[in-house]
């Protein structure tokens, strides 16, 4: 594809507004799956939202 | 005394939770959508767009460009309308909202500025050209920046919130006065030959395309933003689920201490 | 409306007592100014077609070193509180501080202006116009860096955040002022426009300023 003498240009345009792109979704992914991931370990763990926390305060593990 | 920890958790989580629950099914739809526009505003762009009769191919970069300067002011736009609903309605997504849209609005931004400095160097032969319209963004810029660095250097997350509330309406209301002040300041400096960087008019060969582009952008943007949310409000559930651990913690053992 | 005057009259009296710190803003002042023909050589020609924008960026430089002493001293010994739940509208209170930098601060480095403009050739015509204008936008950088201090004031890094957050919004005021200068030294013609802009947006600052610093301190003091 012929885009003149500019091309170098257009290319790094694209490339590099496609990388920032990129970039962001990644982020945004990564560090959902990771949130995810810590509330599941906490859910394991046995802290829950509507917690036992008016209850009485158990000895617990 | 913990009664009212726990009622004030549940009023928190009561509007995030339904939020979650709409985000969760919108977010695929959303996502699809903007790649499938972005697809086929790129394949416009690059099989079909014909380039122009003063610019060349570079015209192509306009495609990103422009779309990129739009959503850099539409994510301000979308920070100062949900600052306003923090400050005025105490709304708790709002400051999610705000919060989420900055680097995403900062981002954009930034790629406008560097589009459009890779498109100027051909046209105009440097890489910077203090034309109103990238000074413009850059103080656009700057004010994302000052957002972000606000929201950082405050340990108090909800502190942090309202003031960046405040800064976010402060900088809306004066945005429109650096705007015209720096389109003032260029008229003054013009260079001889004025060329806009997006032509006279735009033929609709090239308009088509570039409206594609802008609204799968924008729906990117907001499929970005959602996500943005959603895991700003994992954070915070996270953040106040390990505190209520901390505090049972202490609570168990201050009750064995004291038997 | 007493009470507006009594917390300016305070203000005032404790800028001046600090002793040195309004000596500080000046002295920096000075040695920016100073550094500009050491840095870019002393082509007075070129010294003479910079020297409005010097003198005024310069003069932002030292306004941000003197801004966060708008409400520090204050909120460190607790009368911030004081303040911030008294009987004086909080608003009031914060456009006093402003104003009491202002004239504390502001009102001098605009008249020292014109002094460091000998040491910049500055163009003769332009002394009066300088002075003015710096007269007329110094209250925005007053009210629109109060908000800046207000903002920042238990922030970490508080100064050089406030310096980012405050300068883009200095913006209108560095445009106007030095193209108001620019029009009565014989450039494009349209000085009554830009200093009457000027003003307006000074103006403007002084009901923005107040509103939003307000609003930061209330946050901070409850």
């Amino acid at each position: 594809m012929d885009l003149g003498p500019h091309a170098a240009f257009i290319w790094a345009s694209y490339v590099i507004y496609g990388g920032v792109v990129a970039a962001l979704i990644l982020w945004l992914v990564w560090d959902g799956s990771r949130l995810k991931a810590k509330l599941a370990e906490l859910e394991a763990r046995g802290v829950s939202r509507r917690a036992q926390r008016s209850a009485a305060p158990q000895k617990d593990a | 005394m913990s009664h009212m920890t726990q009622q004030s958790l549940t009023q928190r989580l009561a509007n995030p939770t339904r939020f979650m629950d709409l985000s969760r099914r919108i977010l695929p739809w959303l996502a699809g959508a903007a790649a499938a526009l972005i697809v086929y505003a790129l394949y416009l762009a690059f099989f079909v767009a014909p380039p122009d009769y003063q610019q060349g191919e570079t015209v192509k970069i306009m495609f990103i460009h422009v779309p990129a300067a739009w959503l850099g002011m539409m994510g301000y736009a979308l920070i100062a309308i949900s600052s306003f609903g923090y400050l005025v309605f105490r709304h708790p997504l709002a400051d999610v909202s705000a919060k989420a849209a900055a680097p995403l609005g900062a981002a954009f931004t930034f790629l406008a500025l560097v589009t459009g400095s890779l498109w100027g160097k051909p046209m105009w032969g440097t890489y910077w050209v203090w034309d109103a319209r990238l000074t413009s963004m850059l103080i656009l810029l700057f004010l994302y920046l000052g957002l972000m660095a606000l929201r950082s250097a405050i340990e108090d997350e909800a502190l942090a919130g309202k003031l960046c509330a405040v800064l976010g309406l402060v900088g809306v209301t004066i945005l429109p006065i650096i705007k015209f002040s720096v389109d003032w300041w260029n008229t003054l400096h013009q260079p001889a030959s004025v060329i806009r960087m997006d032509g006279p008019t735009i033929h609709n060969d090239l308009l088509i395309p570039l409206v594609y582009s802008a609204i799968g952008f924008s729906l990117l943007f907001f499929t970005l933003h959602m996500k943005g949310m959603r895991n700003e409000i994992l954070r915070r559930r996270l953040k106040s689920l390990t505190m209520a651990e901390v505090d049972r913690a202490r609570t168990v053992s201050a009750s064995a201490a004291a038997e | 409306m007493s009470g507006f005057l009594t917390l300016l009259k305070r203000d005032l009296l404790l800028q001046v007592r600090e002793g040195g710190a309004v000596g500080t803003a000046l002295g920096f002042y000075l040695v920016v100014v100073a550094l500009m023909p050491l840095g870019l050589g002393p082509d007075l020609n070129l010294l003479t077609r910079i020297a409005p924008g010097v003198l005024w960026i310069a003069l932002l430089l030292a306004a941000l070193l003197s801004l966060p002493r708008i409400f520090e001293a204050d909120d460190e010994d607790g009368s911030l509180e004081v303040i911030a739940t008294g009987d004086l509208p909080l608003e009031l209170a914060t456009a006093a501080k402003a104003l009491a930098h202002w004239i504390s601060t502001g009102i001098p480095l605009a008249l020292l202006a014109p002094v460091l403009g000998i040491l910049l050739n500055l163009d003769l015509a332009a002394y009066p116009v300088l002075v003015a204008t710096m007269l007329a936008g110094t209250p925005a950088i007053s009210f629109l860096g109060a908000v800046g201090a207000a903002l920042t004031l238990r922030a970490r890094r508080g100064g050089l955040l406030l310096a980012l957050l405050v300068l883009p919004l200095y913006v209108p005021t560095l445009i106007f002022g030095i193209t108001a200068i620019a029009a009565a030294t014989g450039g494009p013609s349209g000085f009554t426009a830009s200093f009457l802009i000027l003003l307006a947006i000074s103006l403007f600052s002084l009901v923005i300023g107040p509103l939003a610093a307000a609003a930061a301190i209330r946050f901070q003091t409850q």
